[in-house]
């Protein structure tokens, strides 16, 4: 008998339409995402089944871990006058060149005396180890004082709002670590507290 | 004259799309990895002022407050009502809502008017993970008054903690 030739047809698809998906997703993601901001202190934050989102404008950031303490206030126009502020307190002229460079860094922890030579650094040399060591906390200079104060007088000359903090703390920390940040916290009155976490699914 | 493809069947240009689809997928993996979408989470927390002179302020009933105290190794001490008088309750933080939940039910059972309490004290042995374990499982179990009070450690609590060597 003979064979019934099967008619072989190739296996190429049209791959347009794959294509147009991906090329939409693409697009997606570049417009909703933000970048990434490099973190001169990587934490690993608690976890926690809370839901409150941290507020993308109004806030500070407090970075703890290893015993160190990193600063973050949202906003360019905020961080530019907060700097303007420190300046004035510490007595330290910033040109505007310096506040502009300033107003793009995110998260830094340096003291207020190396504060010039930190701004006049290039990105990636800010992140190399032992640059940042955090802002000192100690009850004869204390700076993260002045900073939370001074970021709490920018965000309200600038959007008139109230800013929040946030304590984005290590999960590891001991807590009398965190309890020194907060008494610094407290004796300005601010009460009330963010404290970053991780989601965690509910258990039911 | 130069039309030779006289056959009718014009070839229609395709492309092959298989690269360039590689590479789009290649893109949005990249920035998928390379940003983030979500914003963080966070749990709000309200500490009492430091210099409040206000006497306005809210009495406990010590038979409905149970204290935790926060220790090393994950682990806590409880005790309801006054501190010395009821003999501390060591465990681990991770059973400690099963007490929570029995002690509220006694407590709601006493017919005692107000709330169930529950006093959180982190001492230095304990971490930041611990306090945000114990008051994350108290907004589980929608405890609704808590304080936190890390100042005001008593001595007997501490000595019943030290003996357990959580302290």
């Amino acid at each position: 008998m003979p064979r019934i030739k099967v008619k072989r047809t190739s296996t190429v698809t049209d791959m347009t339409a794959m294509c147009d998906v991906a090329s939409l997703l693409l697009t997606f993601f570049i417009l909703t995402a933000t970048a990434r901001q490099p973190e001169p202190l990587a934490v690993q934050t608690p976890s926690s089944t809370y839901e409150f989102k941290v507020p993308a404008e109004n806030n500070a950031i407090l970075t703890i871990g290893q015993g160190q303490v990193f600063f973050e206030v949202a906003g360019n126009k905020v961080r530019a006058r907060t700097l303007e502020l420190i300046g004035k307190q510490y007595n330290i002229d910033f040109t505007p060149q310096e506040i502009q460079r300033f107003s793009v860094i995110s998260t830094f922890g340096v003291p207020v005396s190396d504060l010039k030579k930190f701004i006049a650094m290039s990105g990636s040399d800010r992140m190399k180890k032992g640059v940042q060591t955090g802002i000192p906390t100690d009850s004869v200079d204390n700076q993260l004082n002045s900073w939370v104060l001074q970021a709490r007088t920018a965000t309200a000359e600038v959007n008139q709002q109230p800013m929040r903090v946030s304590i984005k703390g290590d999960a590891k920390e001991e807590y009398p670590v965190i309890k020194k940040i907060v008494d610094v916290l407290q004796k300005q009155k601010v009460n009330k507290f963010l404290l970053v976490t991780n989601s965690e699914a509910k258990k039911k | 004259m130069a039309e030779l493809n006289t056959g009718g069947k014009k070839a229609t240009p395709r492309v092959d799309m298989t690269p360039m689809v590689d590479l789009m997928f290649l893109l949005v993996t990249f920035f998928i990895l390379t940003t983030s979408i979500s914003t963080p989470q966070a749990m709000d927390i309200v500490k009492p002022d430091k210099d409040d002179k206000n006497e306005n302020r809210l009495e406990l009933k010590a038979s409905k407050t149970m204290t935790i105290l926060l220790g090393k190794k994950d682990k806590v001490a409880w005790y309801m009502g006054e501190a010395g008088k009821t003999a501390p309750t060591f465990e681990n933080l991770s059973v400690v809502d099963k007490s929570i939940i029995e002690n509220r039910k006694v407590a709601d059972a006493s017919g005692i008017k107000g709330e169930f309490v529950v006093l959180i004290k982190p001492t230095s042995g304990s971490t930041f993970q611990n306090f945000v374990d114990i008051m994350d499982e108290l907004e589980i179990l929608k405890v609704k008054v808590r304080q936190i009070d890390d100042d005001n450690i008593l001595d007997n609590e501490k000595q019943s903690m030290q003996q357990q060597g959580i302290l």
